[in-house]
């Protein structure tokens, strides 16, 4: 009998651990893993295969000065969307030369991409970006709308962009275009 | 024997009565009949007036005859009124008629109150009788004799005259030199003159002939604007004056007009600012906000040339808002009136705690590309998410008043509140180009739609005018220059009269 008895103190045993596994680690993993933030940072050091580029398209200022134009440029191939996007982001922001003029004010950087769940890009760009801006209400959608489209027209993932500036929501870059909500693609500012 | 010597006695008392108050000259009656005008001499008795039976009696082919009994008979074709010279009354048929005085004697005259001619003389006259006294006029027969009334207000730099006419004559207005001549289409005037207080655009409102008034101008005349509007029983005619071109814009600003000094009339050959709307201030638009864009640490866009954005919209805007409030008499609202920095909030917050009924930002544009100009007017552009979560949140809430009641107040997301007006700001927008055309020159893209800031907490229709671009070299002389400021601002005004002919259309106010 009692080794009967401990025969079955044993099985119980056994049965809640199975139960405990069961609840607390194998129906996760069954489910998917617990939510971990709307914003999903990407891996600091995602490998990316040395001199391996994608075409995307990146955009410039018009002959007219009205809007923007296309131009389809190589640009370093990223890992995963949000290292894409970081790639397509610090191409079309690097420093251009005739006849391409960048509606992004020289010296702006990339401080951090983020991308939500919900596909909205969060572009930190450095304060260059505001404080050397010309200003204009329409150069200001220039600028807005070149890091806007150039996210949102080659990464199908993303949806709309917000752009920060140093690390945080800001108002305008120059008085003019909310930044205070994320925007969709617009290509009617683009030839 | 006896009879006959009290009637004698108590006329003796009755003249040596009136003997006894002073008998004075006043101003004359003017008859106005189809044989012309004539005076009538009136005399004062105390404050009554009257007029000499004689007088009456050569007029209107009257009889009159004294009865020995103090009565006095006046008779007209068969008609006979009757008159006791110690009683305030006329007997006409058997009929009694209350004098506010009895007749009275001034020598061997008999005088009566001019209220004889309205009240008795008029019930056995055959031809109408019009007795006005405020302008002593006695119009005889079916004359046209509108009473004129005029009025006069000042209005922003301006000055209104509101002249109506009872009953309903047409007038023509024209300019003669250094006055403006209204000739109404009538037999006579019955005008009521106005006080005109010194501010020289009007010297002096009079009647030039029997059918004319002449309004003086004075030096500080500009233009004018006259429209006619048929009231019930009235015609209103309304002549709105505006000074000559002043200079309005900052000291120190990058306009630099010359206008002559003030009083001075408005240089020769100079185009008088259009006032199409002019006259018709009682309608959807009482207040414009006007955003001078930039100011104080935000200089806004620089030109080649050191022409700062801010300088460049604060002294447009100072002109727009003299021209609308003198020309329009519309209360005009700056977000800003001196050089400071003010947060696009406060710029919307303004417009909108004024009830403001439209919004109208001023901007200059900058491109990185030097050959770009022209102008462009922006209103505000909203993405769907935008839009239904505006939806989703507008509604009313309850809230209680200190009355003991409770109002049912609207509730709307502030960073969302110009979306309900896009549709209007659209059409401003496209009213602006329109008169812009041909006047202002245009970019590509005159008419924009785009998520500005400042656009999207107003609670009016509101639009971004971006006049012209600084980073143009040519394009900042032109924007900094007198006449293109004074042509952008009369295009302004046009397209404010414009868009609110069409709000007044739509509402039915017209």
């Amino acid at each position: 009998m009692t080794s009967r008895r401990a025969l079955a103190t044993g099985g119980v045993v056994a049965a809640a651990c199975v139960l405990a596994w069961l609840l607390f680690v194998g129906l996760p993993r069954w489910y998917g893993a617990p939510a971990t933030g709307r914003v999903a940072d990407a891996p600091a050091t995602a490998p990316t295969p040395p001199g391996r580029k994608i075409k995307a398209r990146l955009y410039y200022v018009s002959a007219d000065g009205t809007r923007l134009t296309t131009v389809e440029r190589d640009v370093a191939y990223g890992e995963g969307t949000v290292q894409q996007g970081r790639e397509i982001i610090t191409a079309q922001i690097a420093p251009t030369a005739e006849p391409l003029v960048s509606a992004v004010p020289p010296g702006t950087a990339l401080r951090a991409l983020f991308i939500s769940d919900r596909g909205t890009a969060y572009v930190d760009l450095t304060g260059a970006a505001a404080a050397a801006h010309e200003g204009g209400a329409l150069n200001e959608l220039l600028t807005v709308y070149t890091i806007v489209n150039a996210l949102t027209s080659n990464l199908p993932a993303v949806t709309a962009v917000q752009i920060l500036v140093d690390g945080k929501e800001v108002d305008t870059l120059a008085g003019h275009v909310d930044l205070r909500r994320p925007l969709a693609k617009d290509l009617g500012w683009v030839q | 024997m006896n009879l006959r010597a009290l009637s004698l006695l108590i006329i003796v008392v009755v003249v040596n009565g009136i003997q006894g108050q002073p008998l004075s000259p006043a101003a004359p009656l003017t008859v106005l009949s189809k044989e012309g005008r004539r005076p009538l001499a009136v005399t004062l008795v105390g404050d009554q007036e009257f007029v000499a039976l004689d007088d009456l009696a050569v007029l209107f082919q009257l009889t009159v005859r004294e009865e020995t009994i103090g009565a006095i008979t006046v008779s007209y074709k068969g008609k006979t009124i009757v008159l006791t010279t110690d009683q305030a009354l006329a007997s006409v048929a058997g009929k009694l008629i209350s004098l506010p005085a009895a007749p009275v004697r001034s020598g061997r005259r008999a005088l009566v109150p001019v209220e004889f001619i309205s009240r008795a003389l008029t019930t056995v006259y055959d031809t109408r009788l019009d007795l006005r006294k405020p302008s002593h006029l006695l119009v005889v027969g079916d004359l046209r004799v509108p009473r004129v009334t005029i009025r006069y207000e000042a209005l922003g730099t301006g000055a209104r005259l509101t002249i109506d006419a009872a009953p309903r004559a047409a007038s023509v207005v024209s300019q003669e030199n250094d006055r403006l001549a209204i000739k109404f289409d009538a037999d006579a005037l019955d005008v009521a003159l106005p006080q005109i207080p010194a501010q020289g655009l009007i010297q002096a409102v009079r009647v030039a002939d029997a059918v004319s008034i002449a309004v003086d101008l004075g030096p500080r005349f500009g233009a004018f604007r006259a429209t006619a509007q048929p009231l019930e029983a009235a015609s209103r005619l309304t002549i709105d004056v505006v000074a000559a071109q002043t200079d309005t814009s900052s000291p120190g600003s990058p306009a630099t007009p010359s206008p002559g000094p003030p009083g001075s009339p408005a240089p020769s050959g100079a185009p008088l600012p259009d006032l199409s709307g002019v006259g018709q201030s009682a309608s959807a638009i009482r207040t414009i906000a006007i955003d001078p864009g930039h100011g104080g640490d935000d200089a806004g866009v620089v030109g080649p040339g050191g022409t700062k954005e801010k300088d460049l919209t604060l002294a447009v805007a100072r002109r727009v808002k003299a021209a609308i409030e003198g020309r329009l008499g519309i209360r005009v609202l700056l977000t800003r009136d001196e050089d400071k920095k003010v947060p696009l909030d406060d710029r919307s917050a303004a417009a909108n705690n004024n009830k403001a009924d439209l919004f109208l930002g001023l901007h200059a544009s900058a491109s990185l590309r030097k050959g770009t100009t022209g102008a462009a007017i922006f209103y505000a552009a909203f993405d769907k998410d935008a839009e239904d979560k505006a939806r989703a949140s507008l509604g009313t809430e309850r809230l209680p008043t200190f009355t003991g009641g409770s109002r049912d107040i609207e509730l709307l997301t502030w960073d969302l509140a110009q979306i309900r007006h896009v549709d209007r700001s659209e059409q401003l927008a496209h009213l602006l180009e329109q008169q812009f055309h041909d006047r202002v020159p245009l970019s590509p893209h005159p008419v924009e739609r785009a998520p500005l800031h400042v656009l999207e907490s107003a609670n009016m229709p509101a639009v971004i005018v971006e006049i012209g671009y600084l980073t143009n070299v040519d394009q900042e002389k032109q924007l900094t220059a007198n006449e293109f400021q004074n042509t952008l601002v009369q295009a302004i005004v046009d397209a404010v009269v414009k868009f609110r002919d069409a709000l007044d259309a739509d509402r039915g106010t017209r």
